[in-house]
């Protein structure tokens, strides 16, 4: 029997990792990479909870579905968004990225 | 602790996501970081199917790995330039922040080890049927899950219209 805490110990570190990301990165692409990472550590932590601390109610399983699909949407828009600005300036370096339009 | 089959593939796929997640922020190359992301998110999808959760598992490699990945790398090939490859990063604030995510693991696995869990849900895998799953989400009774399920279809509708609002040539503007 895999305890509770194995599975949370593989999100936290996913976790970090995603925020260890988010910080040093200056590709905003890259960004968004540790963006889903992140979002992939709380699916995990709410299909577990859900699986080992109350296997009669389907709660989390709902909230993992609907974070897919949310997860999916925010992609899809912050990428429009990153291919407007390369059109723009071409670059999607964030330090570069220092004036708005008007 | 005896050693199952199900010990043996979580601690694969434990040590598989630890690796590739850590590889996804470290690596220089962009492409590299999402071809890792991909192998993080196939490994998460196996620990879906671990919990029994089959469903979640398939819509987790469908939805991310088939759907998102090619958005990703489709976009690293529009969108990468000739000196983007290198990242520089000032040391000193590397390890700041090397600091900083290294004391909030700590602190989250100090909560984690501190807290009871009342672990009632055994890992025997009693796969959630794809029965009870459809009346749940379709159903407005107490369990049911109907107003999120249309909120989401909404929602989805209006990131496709954003996207295409924000994504065209503004060539009528000018």
């Amino acid at each position: 029997m895999i305890s509770i805490i194995c599975y949370l110990i593989v999100s936290t570190i996913m976790l970090c990792a995603g925020i260890y990301g988010f910080f040093t990165r200056h590709n905003l692409l890259a960004m968004l990479i540790s963006v889903e990472l992140m979002l992939n550590a709380t699916d995990i932590n709410f299909a577990v909870f859900n699986r080992l601390l109350y296997p009669n109610g389907q709660e989390g399983y709902f909230f993992a579905l609907f974070s897919i699909a949310i997860s999916a949407a925010e992609t899809a828009i912050a990428i429009a968004i990153m291919i407007n600005i390369y059109r723009n300036i071409r670059s999607i370096q964030v330090d570069k990225i220092n004036k708005m339009k008007w | 602790m005896e050693i199952t089959i199900q010990t043996v593939v979580f601690l694969f796929l434990a040590l598989f996501i630890t690796l590739t997640s850590v590889l996804t922020v470290t690596t220089q190359r962009i492409v590299r970081s999402a071809t890792y992301l991909l192998f993080t998110l196939f490994a998460t999808a196996g620990i879906y199917f671990l919990l029994g959760y089959t469903f979640l598992g398939s819509v987790q490699m469908i939805v991310y790995a088939g759907g998102i990945m090619v958005l990703y790398v489709f976009s690293i090939l529009l969108t990468s330039g000739r000196s983007d490859n290198v990242e520089r990063i000032k040391n000193s604030r590397m390890f700041a922040v090397l600091a900083a995510v290294l004391g909030g693991a700590a602190i989250l696995l100090f909560i984690y080890s501190k807290y009871q869990f009342l672990q009632v849900g055994d890992n025997k895998v009693t796969e959630v049927t794809i029965q009870s799953l459809g009346t749940n989400l379709m159903s407005s009774n107490k369990y049911g899950y109907l107003l999120p399920f249309e909120a989401i279809s909404v929602f989805l509708l209006a990131c496709i219209v954003g996207g295409i609002v924000i994504a065209q040539k503004e060539e009528d503007k000018k």
